[in-house]
């Protein structure tokens, strides 16, 4: 699911051209009939995708919300990518990225 | 924002240390190559990271000339204080399949303490093995393969010249 998701956003890269020259993009994709997620991607400027799987049972989260979401989630990203020890390319393995996403993750829920 | 001379003392001392250990008893041209290409990964990755850093307010670079520009104001302002005084291309699309851009630089903060003129012009390459690396560092991250150089005619004046590497 998550890489059929990649590659809407692909599709959303490639396709938005010059006319939005907006760094984010939000959108609600891939409803499936069965399982009701919703999925929301952000691209940065170096390229790098954040895909955001959310179930759809709770009343559904604001726009700003999950761009301020987002926006943590590139802070965070950035510092890890600053940390001399990461190589970048390999998995993160920063406790401070972690706690960071599961103190997201148990806000949402 | 920290004072900029701070980061100078550094990278001066960064060239001291890395030049010290060539006084080996068998310093060829091989020896020197190896401390150029020790600071050259050192501003790959410090360029890797800002190029993660840096363009987060910015909107989308879409074209390979933005991200260039991009270097050219914004990288050099955030590291140097200053705007690179200009930026060439040299595109030959039909004889290879690269692009070419030269940023030139007529007062290099880096270099502009050593001399102004010809003197030292031997030693200046270490000294901008640095920054090439930041130039390479900061492209990588923004998507493009690149090769940079540096060279001096007359200091403080250097120009760095970066061929994309198109596959």
């Amino acid at each position: 699911m998550v890489h059929t998701s990649l590659d809407v956003v692909d599709e959303k890269i490639s396709a938005m051209g010059k006319a939005l020259v907006d760094q984010r993009e939000l959108y609600l994709g891939l409803l499936y009939p069965t399982e009701d997620y919703k999925v929301y991607g952000y691209v940065t400027n170096s390229k790098v995708k954040f895909v955001m799987v959310v179930d759809s049972s709770n009343p559904a989260l604001r726009d700003n919300e999950i761009r301020s979401m987002f926006r943590k989630l590139h802070n965070s990203y950035t510092d890890v990518m600053c940390n001399p020890f990461y190589n970048p390319g390999d998995r993160i393995q920063s406790r401070a990225f972690d706690s960071m996403v599961t103190s997201m993750m148990i806000q949402v829920c | 924002m920290v004072d900029a001379v701070l980061f100078e003392f550094l990278h001066t001392e960064m060239v001291a240390e890395l030049w010290a250990h060539e006084a080996d008893p068998d310093p060829g041209p091989g020896e020197q190559k190896m401390n150029l290409l020790v600071l050259e990964s050192m501003g790959f990755r410090v360029g890797q990271a800002l190029g993660e850093r840096l363009p987060r307010e910015t909107l989308a670079l879409r074209e390979e000339l933005d991200v260039l520009k991009f270097l050219c104001k914004d990288l050099w302002v955030a590291v140097f204080q200053k705007q690179m005084d200009s930026l060439r291309t040299n595109h030959q699309a039909l004889l290879c399949p690269q692009g070419t851009y030269v940023l030139q630089d007529s007062s290099f903060p880096l270099l502009v303490r050593m001399a102004s003129g010809l003197q030292y012009v031997e030693e200046a390459p270490k000294f901008l093995a640095f920054t090439c690396g930041l130039l390479r560092g900061t492209l990588s991250t923004l998507g493009i393969k690149s090769l940079v150089t540096a060279s001096v005619a007359a200091l403080p004046a250097c120009r760095f010249q970066v061929v994309v590497q198109r596959s």
